[in-house]
């Protein structure tokens, strides 16, 4: 993730709306990725996501006039490119209600982890591995979707609790609650698989693999 | 009062984060101390985090970003025009 930066990003704004539009892509490029990612974790289709992406880019740009400043750019960004998939779950009949995710939300018990007596630390440099990302891109996938969100939102694009809760319409506590949830399923599914790429021994990671 | 490890287990997320106070996070401590099976939870907890969060775990597709830019272009031309 690329730290946000207010002062440059209200001088591009400044300077597009009076006319600079090719500043635009510095100013949207930054928000690239999260936009990307929060789609793909909607619609659950990388080439929708990525015209859906391409949208949101285009509504962010007609709409700048709008942007009031009172929540990070980038968070307005996530709201719009949010409000983009929802939209298009709507037109596709697939979106489930809201009242069934608050169900979801809070039906759950808190989560029982993977019992483990001991833990050898998975290094990153595991991530070399191909089947360790996919292991990991797999387990995120299958969370239900308000888990996903948050997940995607505080752990892989690091915004706070309050730009996440902005960005998805939900409350700071609700924020924590989901996170929390997530990373228990997240554990259950993934610690008992994880062990096969732990270092054997200490320093011989790189012999082993 | 010592704290069970449900207990524990219920502020595990927060105490990654650094959210819990402090009165709670010493007797987190306390209890990690002598409990195995916690520690490895939380240890377990932190390092699926940590990976999860990796840059190389989630990529672009490829050509991601000149298509996305080209896009805009065409339409940026378009609004000016």
């Amino acid at each position: 993730m690329t730290a946000p930066n207010p002062e440059f990003e209200a001088d591009c704004i400044r300077r597009i709306l009076a006319g600079e539009g090719e500043l635009f892509h510095a100013l949207i490029s930054p928000c690239e990725r999260a936009i990307y990612f929060m789609l793909m974790s909607l619609l659950r289709n990388e080439a929708e996501a990525e015209d859906a992406a391409q949208e949101t880019a285009i509504k962010v740009y007609l709409n700048l006039k709008n942007f009031r400043g009172d929540s990070q750019f980038r968070t307005w960004v996530l709201s719009i490119a949010r409000n983009e998939g929802l939209g298009r779950l709507r037109k596709a009949g697939t979106r489930r209600e809201d009242s069934l995710d608050a169900e979801t939300d809070e039906q759950t018990g808190d989560y029982t982890p993977a019992i483990l007596t001991s833990w050898r630390e998975v290094p990153s440099e595991a991530l070399e591995r191909q089947e360790l990302g996919a292991m990991l891109r797999k387990a995120i996938e299958g969370l239900p979707e308000i888990y996903r969100n948050v997940v995607l939102l505080r752990d892989i694009e690091e915004m706070d609790v309050r730009e996440t809760a902005t960005a998805l319409g939900i409350t700071e506590g609700a924020v924590k609650v989901r996170l929390h949830r997530a990373r228990a399923l997240l554990q259950r599914e993934l610690a008992p698989k994880l062990e096969g790429f732990a270092p054997r021994k200490k320093g011989l990671f790189g012999w082993f693999k | 009062m010592r704290i069970d490890c449900k207990h524990v287990w219920g502020h595990i997320s927060a105490y990654i984060d650094g959210e819990v106070d402090a009165a709670m996070r010493a007797e987190i401590d306390k209890h990690l101390e002598t409990c195995e099976i916690c520690s490895a939870v939380l240890d377990s907890t932190r390092n699926v985090v940590v990976l999860v969060a990796d840059g190389r775990v989630f990529e672009l597709p490829a050509g991601f970003s000149a298509r996305f830019h080209a896009r805009l272009d065409t339409e940026l031309k378009l609004a000016n025009s």
